[in-house]
C-alpha cells in the first residue's frame, strides 16, 4: 500500500507530464516527418541542438523566451540539412539520421568549449518562468498535439502529408509537389524536436549539459511507433513511458518491490518491438517513408 | 584482395569516399579558423598525436581494432540487403559476456582464450536474433528493432555489470582472469600501449570475411539476396534464411568486437565501455564502401583521428570533438554521393529496373 | 462528328529506342475509341505523350482543333484530360472522398478542409454515371472494381471531358468487366470520350466504336468497329511477320514425361489464376502455351518452377511428384527455367556473367567443393558457355546489367539449357531480343525437344509458338480452353480460342 502510494500521487503525475512532454513533442515531429515519408531517426540530435541553441541564446539576450524561439528555428535549420541530404541527393535517411545525431553530440560539446570554455556543463541561464504549477513548454506541447492532430487530419496540407507518405506517385500524378511537402515536414520536426530539446534545458532546467536528451530523441521515435503514427497515440505512448521514467526517478518504491530501475527504462523499447511484431495490433509504418521520390518511377 | 572488381570500378569506388574526406576537412579547416584557432598547427598535432612515434601509432591501431569488427558488423549485414544498426548494442552484451566468462576461474589458456571470444560472439549474435526473425519472417524493418535493441542492451548491460557482478560501489566487474587475457604487444615492445593481438584477430576476420563473401558458395548467396531477393528466391537461394544467417553473422562480428576491449584493453566490463563504436562503424562501412579492405582503411583513419584528438587539444587547444564533427561530416558526404556524381557530372549507377 | 483531340504525326523518341514513330489517333466526341497493339508497340508512350509526361520529339497535339503543348499532366488535367493508370493512382489509407479531391482539396475561409459539398458532388457523380462508390469508404476496405470507379471520378471530379483507360480491365473479374462496359457507355452518352487502351481484342470488339491499332511504334490504321473482324485486328496487330524459318525435323514422342492435372492457384491478390489446368508433354515434344498475356501463363510457370504455391493438383516429372516443392528441389529434378522477367528473376543483375552462369547450380559440384567456390570449373564453364551460345562481349568479368537484352537472356539461355534438363520451361524466350538472338534461341530449344526432352514454351508471340510446338495448348482466364495440333492450328483458331471462345461454339 505505501509503494502504492509512492507511485501514484500527485508529484508522480505532475513529473509524468514533464517527461512526457519532450517525448511527445519530438514523437510529433517525428510523426510529421514520417507520414510524408521521410524517417527521422535524428530526433535525438535535433532536440539536442535544440537544447544547447535555447541556453546560448537565453544567455546572450537574458530571455528564456527568445531562447525557445531560437530553438525552434534552429531545430528547422538543422533539419534542413536532413532535408536536403536525403530528399534532394536521394541519400539513405537512416545514414543521414545517424549523421546528424554525430554532429549533434560533437557539434554542442564543441562550441560548449568556443562559447563557455567548459566541455560538461554550460552556465546557467535565464529559464522559462512558471505558468502555475508547470512551465509554458508544458501547455504549449499539449497544444501541439492539438493542433497537430487538427493539420494533420482536418486541413489539405494534412490530406497531402498524408498521400505523399503512402503513395507519393499518387500524390504526384494530382499534380502535388511531393518534395516541397517532405522538406516542410521535415523542417517542421526539427523545429518541433528543438521544442522538446528547449523544455530539458531552460524548461526543466536551466544549463545545457553535455548529451543531456540522454536518448529521449529514440524514446519519442519508439513512442511514434508505438502511438502507431497518430497525435493522440503518441501523446498517449509519450504519457505512458514518461510515467516509467517519472516512477524511475522515485526509485527506492520500486527497488523495494525487488524491480531494478534498468527493468523500468527498458519497458518503452521493448514495448515498441512488441508492436512492430504485431503481437498487440501491428504498427505499420507510412509505406513510402524511407524511400526517395523519384519522378517516373514506381 | 580487391580482385573481384576491374580497375575502372576501383577508381569510382574510391573516387567519393576520397572526394568526402576531402570535403570534410575542408569544412573541418574552415570551422577551425572560424573559431579562432590555427588549423596547421591543429591538423599538425592530430597527426603527430595519431602517428608521432611507435607507441601512438599503436594507440591508433589500438583504437582502430573496434572499428574493424563494428564495420565489418554494419557491412556483412549490408551486403545481404539489411541495416544492421545495433552494433553499439551487440557489442556491449558481446564484451560484457567475455568480461563475464573471463573472470572464470582455473579454465587452461587454451580453452578459456577461445571460449571466452566463442561467448562474446554468441552474446552478439542473439542480441540481434529478434530482429533478424523478425525481419526474415515479418518483414519488420530491422533499422528501428535494433535501434531499440541498443536501448535494451544499455540498461540490460547497466543492470549486470553494476548490480550483478560488480563489487558494491564500484563501476566496473571484477578483472578477468589471466588465462583469458589478449596477449599485448607491450610484453615484448617497448611502450604503454594496451595493443593486443586482437587487432591481428581483427585482421584475420577482415580476411575471413572477405573469403567468406566472395569466395564461398555462403556468400554467394548472401550476395545475391542482397542484390536481388527474387532472382535469389528463382535461384533456389532462400531469402529468409541468409537474413537470418547473415544477421547473426553481423552480430557475432560485433560480440567479438566487445570481447577484444573486454579481454585486451580493459581486462573487465565498466561504464564507458565503447566510445560509439557502434555508430562510428557504420561510418567505417560506408567509406569502405562495405569492403573488407575498405573497411580497414576507413577504420584506421577514424582510429588515427580519435587517437589523435587529445594531442590536438592539448597542443592546438582545439576541443576534441571537432574529430565527431569531422566524423559526422564525412558520413553525411557519403551518404549524399550523389552530390560528388552531379558536380563531376558522373553518370549515376545505373539502378534496378533501368 | 468533330474531333475533340487529335494527335498528328507524334513521334518519340528514346535513346536507342523509337517508342513512337509518326503515330496519328484522333478522338471524336462521345465515342469509345480503343488503342490496340501488343506489349512494347508504344501506347503507353504515346498515352504518357498525351498526358504530358513526355514531350514528343515531333507532331503536335490538337485540342478541340486548337494546337497546344501539354506540359506536364496538370496541363491536361486542366484542359480535362483524365486518366486511370493501370496500376491506380490511389492512397490506400484514405478515403474515396479524400482520394478524388487530393491535389484540389476545398476548404472554408479558415484553412479548414471541408469534404461535405464534395461529398455531395461525388454522390451526384456517382449516380449519373451509375458508379455506386461510397465516398467514406477507405481505399483499402473496396474491391478492386470499386477503387477502379474511385480512378474515374477522379478524373469526373475534375470535369474531364476525355478519359484515358489503361488496359482497365486487367484487374477486373468478368462480372466486374460488363459494369465497366456499362458504365462506359454511360460515359459517352453524356458526351465524354474515352481512350481504351487494352490488348483483348474481344473487349474490343464489345465495347468500341473505332480502333487505333499501334505495332512496333507506328500506327498501322484506324478502323470502325462494325466493319472488322478480330481476324483483321489479330492480323494487323501481329503483322504477317515474316515467320522466322525455323529447321524442325518431325518429332519423335516418346513415353509421356511430364504430367500436370487439375492444378488450381491463386494470384498475387488472391484471386483464383489457375482453374483446373491440365496438360501431358511426351519425350521430344515442346507443348506451346498460347493465350493473351494475364490469362494465368505466368503463375503456371511459378507454380511448376517453385516460385508460387499451388492449391491443390499433381505435378509428375518422370513420376517423381514436383507439386510445391522448393525451387532447388525442382532444379535438382532437372527441370530448367527460363523466366518471364530476366531482370527480376532470372539474373543477379550486379553478378557478372561468370556468377550468373552458376546461379541456382552454385552449391554444389563442379562449382562448389563443400562451401568454396571452385574458381576454376567455374571459368572452364564461363569460358566454355560464352563461345559456345555467343554471348557478347566476350569476357566474364563484365556485370549482367551492362549487357544486352539478348546477351543477357543468352546468359540464362546459355546456363539453363548447358545443366542438362529433361524438362525445359521457356517463358517469352524472346521477348526483346534482337532478330539474330531470337533465330539462335530457337535453335536451342528445338535442339532440346530433339534430345528428347519435354519442353513447355510460353509466349505472346503467337508465330513463336506456331512455329516451334507440336501441340498448342490455349489459356484463357486460368484454363486451358483447348489443345491443338500444331499443324491444324491456324492463327484464326488460336485468336478465336485466345479470345475465349471454344472452336466447337464458334462453329456450331
Amino acid at each position: 500500500m505505501e509503494i502504492f502510494q509512492q507511485i501514484f500521487n500527485l508529484e508522480t503525475f505532475s513529473s509524468t507530464l514533464r517527461m512526457a512532454i519532450p517525448l511527445m513533442v519530438a514523437a510529433i515531429g517525428g510523426m510529421f516527418s514520417e507520414r510524408s515519408g521521410v524517417v527521422n531517426i535524428a530526433l535525438e540530435g535535433m532536440m539536442l541542438a535544440g537544447a544547447f541553441i535555447a541556453v546560448v541564446v537565453s544567455y546572450f539576450t537574458g530571455s528564456a523566451w527568445l531562447g525557445l524561439l531560437g530553438a525552434v528555428f534552429f531545430g528547422g535549420v538543422f533539419a534542413l540539412i536532413h532535408a536536403l541530404v536525403s530528399i534532394r541527393y536521394h541519400a539513405d535517411q537512416v545514414v543521414s539520421g545517424v549523421a546528424l545525431n554525430l554532429l549533434a553530440a560533437g557539434g554542442t560539446v564543441f562550441l560548449l568549449n568556443i562559447l563557455f570554455n567548459t566541455s560538461g556543463t554550460s552556465p546557467s541561464v535565464t529559464a522559462l518562468p512558471y505558468w502555475g504549477p508547470f512551465k509554458p513548454t508544458v501547455y504549449l506541447g499539449l497544444l501541439i498535439v492539438l493542433i497537430s492532430h487538427y493539420i494533420l487530419f482536418f486541413t489539405p496540407f494534412g490530406l497531402r502529408v498524408r498521400a505523399v507518405g503512402e503513395h507519393p506517385h499518387a500524390a504526384d500524378s494530382v499534380g502535388i509537389d511531393v518534395e516541397k511537402i517532405r522538406y516542410v515536414c521535415v523542417i517542421l520536426s526539427g523545429m518541433l524536436a528543438g521544442f522538446a530539446g528547449a523544455h530539458l534545458s531552460i524548461g526543466v532546467l536551466s544549463v545545457f549539459r553535455e548529451g543531456m536528451t540522454a536518448g529521449r530523441g529514440f524514446i519519442a521515435l519508439a513512442a511514434l511507433i508505438f502511438g502507431k503514427w497518430y497525435p493522440f497515440g503518441a501523446m498517449g505512448a509519450s504519457l505512458l513511458f514518461g510515467f516509467f521514467q517519472a516512477i524511475e526517478i522515485r526509485l527506492q518504491g520500486i527497488e523495494a518491490i525487488g524491480i531494478p530501475a534498468e527493468f523500468i527504462q527498458m519497458i518503452p523499447y521493448i514495448l515498441t518491438v512488441i508492436a512492430l511484431a504485431g503481437v498487440i495490433g501491428r504498427a505499420t509504418p507510412p509505406a513510402a517513408s524511407g524511400e526517395p521520390f523519384e519522378k517516373g518511377k514506381r | 584482395m580487391a580482385g573481384d572488381m576491374n580497375s575502372k570500378e576501383l577508381l569510382k569506388e574510391i573516387s567519393i569516399p576520397l572526394l568526402a574526406i576531402l570535403s570534410s576537412f575542408i569544412i573541418g579547416t574552415l570551422i577551425v579558423i572560424a573559431s579562432g584557432y590555427d588549423p596547421i598547427a591543429t591538423y599538425g598535432a592530430l597527426l603527430q598525436g595519431a602517428f608521432g612515434g611507435l607507441n601512438s601509432i599503436a594507440d591508433t591501431l589500438l583504437a582502430a581494432t573496434p572499428l574493424i569488427f563494428t564495420g565489418l558488423t554494419v557491412a556483412f549485414a549490408y551486403r545481404c540487403g539489411l541495416f544492421n544498426i545495433g552494433g553499439e548494442g551487440q557489442l556491449l552484451v558481446g564484451g560484457l559476456t567475455a568480461a563475464w566468462i573471463g573472470t572464470f576461474k582455473g579454465v587452461p589458456m587454451i580453452i578459456h582464450l577461445p571460449l571466452t571470444l566463442l561467448a562474446a560472439m554468441v552474446a552478439g549474435a542473439l542480441w540481434v536474433a529478434i530482429p533478424a526473425i523478425l525481419k526474415a519472417k515479418l518483414g519488420v524493418h530491422e533499422v528501428i528493432t535494433t535501434i531499440m535493441f541498443n536501448y535494451i542492451s544499455y540498461s540490460l548491460v547497466a543492470y549486470f555489470s553494476l548490480k550483478v557482478l560488480a563489487k558494491p560501489g564500484s563501476i566496473q566487474t571484477p578483472d578477468i582472469e589471466p588465462s583469458a587475457y589478449l596477449w599485448r604487444f607491450s610484453n615484448v615492445l617497448d611502450m604503454y600501449s594496451y595493443l593486443n593481438i586482437g587487432f591481428l584477430i581483427g585482421l584475420i576476420v577482415l580476411f575471413v570475411i572477405y573469403y567468406l563473401l566472395w569466395k564461398t558458395t555462403i556468400g554467394y548467396e548472401i550476395r545475391a539476396v542482397g542484390i536481388s531477393p527474387d532472382a535469389a528466391e528463382y535461384g533456389g537461394i532462400s531469402a529468409a534464411r541468409n537474413i537470418i544467417l547473415a544477421m547473426l553473422i553481423s552480430g557475432a562480428l560485433a560480440g567479438l568486437g566487445g570481447a577484444e576491449r573486454a579481454m585486451g584493453l580493459f581486462h573487465n566490463y565498466r561504464n564507458g565501455f565503447s566510445a560509439e563504436y557502434g555508430f562510428t562503424g557504420i561510418a567505417v562501412a560506408l567509406l569502405g564502401r562495405n569492403h573488407p579492405l575498405g573497411i580497414f582503411l576507413a577504420a584506421l583513419l577514424f582510429g588515427a583521428l580519435s587517437n589523435g584528438q587529445d594531442y590536438m587539444n592539448m597542443l592546438a587547444g582545439v576541443p576534441v570533438d571537432l574529430v565527431t564533427i569531422l566524423q559526422a561530416v564525412i558520413i553525411l558526404f557519403v551518404a549524399a554521393d550523389l552530390l560528388f556524381r552531379r558536380v563531376l557530372a558522373l553518370k549515376p549507377e545505373g539502378r534496378k529496373g533501368e | 462528328m468533330d474531333a475533340v483531340l487529335e494527335m498528328k504525326n507524334i513521334t518519340k523518341e528514346f535513346p536507342g529506342v523509337l517508342a513512337n514513330d509518326n503515330v496519328n489517333l484522333d478522338l471524336r466526341k462521345g465515342e469509345i475509341h480503343a488503342l490496340v497493339g501488343e506489349n512494347g508497340a508504344g501506347k503507353s508512350t504515346l498515352m504518357s505523350v498525351l498526358f504530358g509526361i513526355y514531350q514528343p520529339t515531333k507532331g503536335k497535339i490538337l485540342y478541340k482543333g486548337e494546337e497546344l503543348r501539354i506540359g506536364g499532366p496538370n496541363d491536361a488535367i486542366d484542359l480535362g484530360i483524365g486518366m486511370v493508370h493501370q496500376h491506380f493512382m490511389l492512397v490506400h489509407t484514405l478515403t474515396v472522398a479524400e482520394n478524388i479531391v487530393l491535389g484540389s482539396e476545398p476548404s472554408n475561409g479558415r484553412g479548414r478542409l471541408t469534404l461535405s459539398k464534395a461529398i455531395d458532388k461525388i454522390k451526384s457523380l456517382s449516380d449519373e454515371y451509375g458508379l455506386d462508390v461510397d465516398p467514406n469508404a477507405k481505399v483499402k476496405d473496396i474491391p478492386v472494381g470499386m477503387q477502379q470507379r474511385v480512378e474515374i471520378l477522379k478524373a469526373l471530379y475534375r470535369d474531364a471531358e476525355i478519359l484515358i483507360l489503361d488496359e482497365p480491365t486487367a484487374v477486373l473479374t468478368p462480372q466486374e468487366v460488363k459494369g465497366l462496359y456499362k458504365i462506359m457507355n454511360t460515359l459517352t452518352e453524356q458526351g465524354k470520350s474515352i481512350i481504351f487502351i487494352t490488348h483483348k481484342l474481344k473487349e474490343v470488339l464489345t465495347v468500341s466504336d473505332r480502333i487505333t491499332v499501334l505495332r512496333k511504334g507506328k500506327s498501322i490504321g484506324t478502323v470502325n468497329t462494325a466493319e472488322t473482324s478480330e481476324t483483321e485486328l489479330a492480323e494487323m496487330m501481329v503483322g504477317r511477320k515474316v515467320i522466322l524459318k525455323v529447321e524442325k525435323k518431325p518429332a519423335k514422342f516418346g513415353a509421356t514425361k511430364v504430367e500436370v492435372k487439375n492444378l488450381k492457384a491463386s494470384n498475387a491478390r488472391g484471386m483464383l489464376a489457375l482453374d483446373n489446368v491440365s496438360f501431358e508433354i511426351r519425350e521430344g515434344e515442346i507443348l506451346g502455351v498460347a493465350g493473351v498475356e494475364g490469362n494465368g501463363q505466368t503463375e503456371l510457370v511459378e507454380v511448376l518452377t517453385g516460385l508460387r504455391a499451388a492449391n491443390s493438383g499433381v505435378f509428375k516429372l518422370e513420376g517423381q511428384n514436383l507439386l510445391n516443392e522448393t525451387a532447388r528441389k525442382i532444379k535438382e529434378a532437372k527441370i530448367a527455367h527460363v523466366p518471364e522477367d530476366r531482370h527480376k528473376h532470372g539474373l543477379v543483375l550486379d553478378y557478372s556473367i561468370e556468377d550468373n552462369l552458376i546461379l541456382g547450380y552454385h552449391y554444389k559440384q563442379p562449382f562448389a567443393k563443400g562451401l568454396n567456390l571452385d574458381f576454376n570449373s567455374m571459368a572452364e564453364h564461363a569460358d566454355r558457355l560464352i563461345p559456345e551460345y555467343d554471348i557478347r562481349p566476350r569476357n566474364k568479368e563484365i556485370l549482367a546489367r551492362s549487357l544486352s537484352g539478348g546477351n543477357q537472356q543468352k546468359i540464362i539461355i546459355a546456363r539453363e539449357f548447358d545443366m542438362g534438363p529433361e524438362f525445359l520451361i521457356a517463358s517469352q524466350p524472346t521477348r526483346g531480343v534482337d532478330i539474330g538472338a531470337i533465330e539462335f534461341i530457337h535453335k536451342r530449344i528445338i535442339e532440346q525437344r530433339d534430345q528428347g526432352k519435354a519442353v513447355l514454351l510460353v509466349s505472346a508471340e503467337l508465330s513463336e509458338i506456331m512455329s516451334l510446338s507440336d501441340r498448342i495448348a490455349v489459356m484463357y482466364e486460368g484454363r486451358i480452353v483447348d489443345i491443338l495440333d500444331a499443324k491444324e492450328a491456324t492463327e484464326e483458331k488460336l485468336g478465336l480460342l485466345m479470345a475465349g471462345s471454344t472452336i466447337r461454339s464458334s462453329e456450331g
